[in-house]
């Protein structure tokens, strides 16, 4: 950063427009971002196929976790050993059992289908319980600030550096696996990320000119922390939760996988991922199925939290326009 | 400086006290390891025997006392799982665990910087777009499944690999492969972006425009600057690997280190030597991640120690 520190509006706008400039320049080599950046928001979405092809399956998914009891043909843990280890129906299998059965004799295909509902679920009260302790915590630590800062800082300081996986298990080895119990577990091991990032934004909130303005004129802690200071929070914290929710599904998985998390015969797809590896050399599918669903969703996630960004930040919008622009002067590096 | 690392240690201190605490609170809130210990066939008055014996019946503040001196002289107990000091159960695992995150530490260095200057010499082009693709399928992929897929393509299908004892060497190759892999996609896609914002910047404009050969500038100028958030995250995922994320690959391959032997201590509810593996791990987290910031102050002199 060329830090020239601009002395009236006239000079302090010419700084920010030599930072568009810059940040232009910078956009040249994005390909996620400058694709989805160029054009409308919705309309040139369309046109990344990439971010549209994973919202499509995040739609899908959500759909089959919401639908799941109604569509899936069978219960996660219905089936007799007469009906076991059937193969999938493109290899000599029959439609009853599309993706076949597990040596329980449950049908693949109806696991897969509530582990979506159990990895979803997971994801999403995880997020939201982590998310607004975190934010609660950085918002009483950035706007307090002196002494409760530092506790409070001190603390996420210490459980950062706590090994958290190690944690997780210990948890879970008290609580007993279940959908309720990974939820606590991995939101009491997720929220200090959200407490540090709305801490900084707070700080870097409180200098400005229109939240000294609104202290100056007399309104409560609590009115400028909720009028002006959280709305500017939306966008950081919109990318930040799609990029959690992608690491708390991997970790759920993670902890099922490990035995800890949810148990047999109830499903995740860690947990089935397991139960499949147990007898991967003989039949390698029933553990290849939720792996390959984990995959694609979180890859999906991660594409659509790319997108996200040019949406929801206001400096990636400005790209968005100067990228336009640039397009426009025949600026042909894509 | 000197206040730093005070400082630090001070905060490491904490962690591992804390540390320390947790696993009592959690390990004690199971109930006691004397019906893991003993057979089914145990009569109830052998099973009260053996509580009294190893201390479960006494009171939680007298056992936590006993507990903190204990912590205090480094001395965990025997582990009831292997029947061995609990401390020296963790150093013979703890090797192997190291050799897997070195090993796969190594890989994702040769692999990460290669890939993401790669990617950053043509943004947009069709090897960048390939090459970010495989990196964000790489750090999207569970690290269970990666291994899975390792194990039934390498070992059963092509029987690259012996599933059962070998040369620690050959054996080592998958696991720190899988190690590996979701760090490079995260590593290379931070070199990939670091590096654009550096080949965007002025002082590479002065470099190209006064001649300069752009593999020197790239591989000079730039890939200096933009080693040091690559160099962030490194140490990140060192840390990380450390502190017990070496669990899931262990499992998968059977792997006999600290996460292995630490998950057979949860299961089989040995108190002594989940106490004293969490132990080890929060103190080598704690020191390995001091020493690297201060590597980090080394290498890049504007960074303020606070």
């Amino acid at each position: 950063m060329s830090a020239t520190e601009p002395v009236d509006e006239l000079s302090a706008r010419e700084f920010e427009e030599h930072h568009a400039l810059e940040a232009e320049e910078a956009l040249t080599g994005r390909p996620y971002e400058l694709s989805a950046a160029r054009g409308g928001l919705l309309g040139k979405f369309r046109n990344d196929k990439l971010a549209f092809v994973a919202l499509g399956w995040l739609v899908m998914i959500t759909l089959v976790a919401i639908l799941a009891p109604l569509i899936a043909p069978y219960e996660q843990s219905e089936g007799t050993l007469g009906d076991a280890d059937k193969s999938p129906v493109w290899n000599g299998g029959s439609w009853d059992h599309v993706f076949g059965t597990t040596p329980q004799g449950y049908d693949i295909l109806s696991r897969l289908m509530h582990g979506a509902r159990t990895s979803l679920v997971i994801g999403v009260a995880v997020v939201v319980m982590a998310g607004l302790f975190g934010v609660l915590i950085g918002l009483i630590a950035g706007y307090r600030g002196g002494r409760t800062d530092r506790l409070l800082m001190g603390w996420v300081d210490v459980q950062v550096s706590f090994p958290g996986l190690l944690m997780a298990l210990l948890l879970l080895m008290v609580l007993r696996g279940s959908v309720k119990t990974v939820i606590i577990v991995l939101a009491i091991n997720g929220w200090m990320v959200y407490a540090r990032m709305t801490r900084g934004v707070v700080l870097s909130m409180r200098e400005r000119p229109f939240v000294e303005a609104a202290e100056i004129i007399g309104a409560k802690p609590r009115r400028v922390v909720m009028t002006h200071v959280l709305p500017n929070l939306v966008s950081p914290l919109a990318t930040l939760a799609t990029l959690e929710f992608a690491r708390i599904v991997l970790a759920e998985a993670a902890l099922s996988f490990l035995g800890l998390g949810i148990q047999f015969p109830q499903t995740s797809w860690g947990t089935d991922a397991a139960q499949g590896g147990a007898y991967i050399n003989r039949n390698p599918w029933p553990a290849i199925y939720p792996g390959v669903a984990l995959t694609l969703t979180v890859l999906a996630v991660n594409i659509v939290a790319a997108w996200l960004r040019v949406v929801f930040d206001p400096q990636e919008r400005e790209k968005r326009h100067a990228a336009t622009v640039i397009s426009g002067a025949g600026g042909k590096q894509l | 400086m000197g206040t730093f690392i005070v400082r630090r240690l001070l905060q490491g201190a904490i962690v591992v006290v804390a540390a320390a605490i947790f696993v009592f609170v959690a390990t004690r809130a199971v109930g006691d390891p004397v019906d893991f210990i003993l057979p089914l066939s145990a009569s109830q008055e052998q099973r009260d025997n053996l509580r009294t014996e190893m201390g479960f019946d006494r009171p939680m503040t007298e056992q936590f006392v006993d507990y903190a001196g204990d912590v205090a002289r480094i001395d965990f107990g025997q582990s009831t799982y292997l029947n061995d000091d609990a401390l020296s159960v963790v150093f013979d695992y703890l090797p192997k665990t190291l050799q897997l995150v070195g090993f796969g530490m190594v890989i994702s260095l040769v692999l990460s910087l290669p890939l993401g200057v790669l990617a950053s010499r043509k943004p947009g082009g069709v090897l960048d777009k390939i090459l970010t693709t495989a990196s964000l399928t790489g750090l999207s992929m569970p690290q269970f499944f990666l291994g899975q897929v390792l194990v039934a393509v390498f070992i059963t299908r092509l029987t690259w690999f012996d599933p059962g004892p070998g040369p620690w060497q050959k054996n080592l190759v998958l696991p720190a492969i899988c190690m590996a892999l979701p760090a490079v996609g995260r590593l290379a896609m931070t070199v990939r972006s670091a590096m654009i914002e550096e080949l965007n910047s002025q002082y590479v404009k002065v470099a190209k425009a006064k001649g300069m050969p752009a593999r020197r500038v790239a591989g000079v100028h730039a890939l200096r600057n933009a080693g040091i958030p690559f160099v962030t995250l490194y140490g990140w995922e060192l840390i990380r690997a450390l502190a017990g994320y070496t669990v899931v690959v262990e499992t998968v391959f059977a792997w006999p280190g600290l996460g292995y032997v630490l998950i057979q201590g949860i299961k089989e509810r040995d108190f002594y030597l989940v106490q004293a593996s969490v132990f080890v791990v929060a103190v080598i987290v704690v020191v390995i991640s001091i020493l690297i910031d201060l590597v980090y102050k080394a290498l890049d002199p504007r960074v303020q120690l606070s």
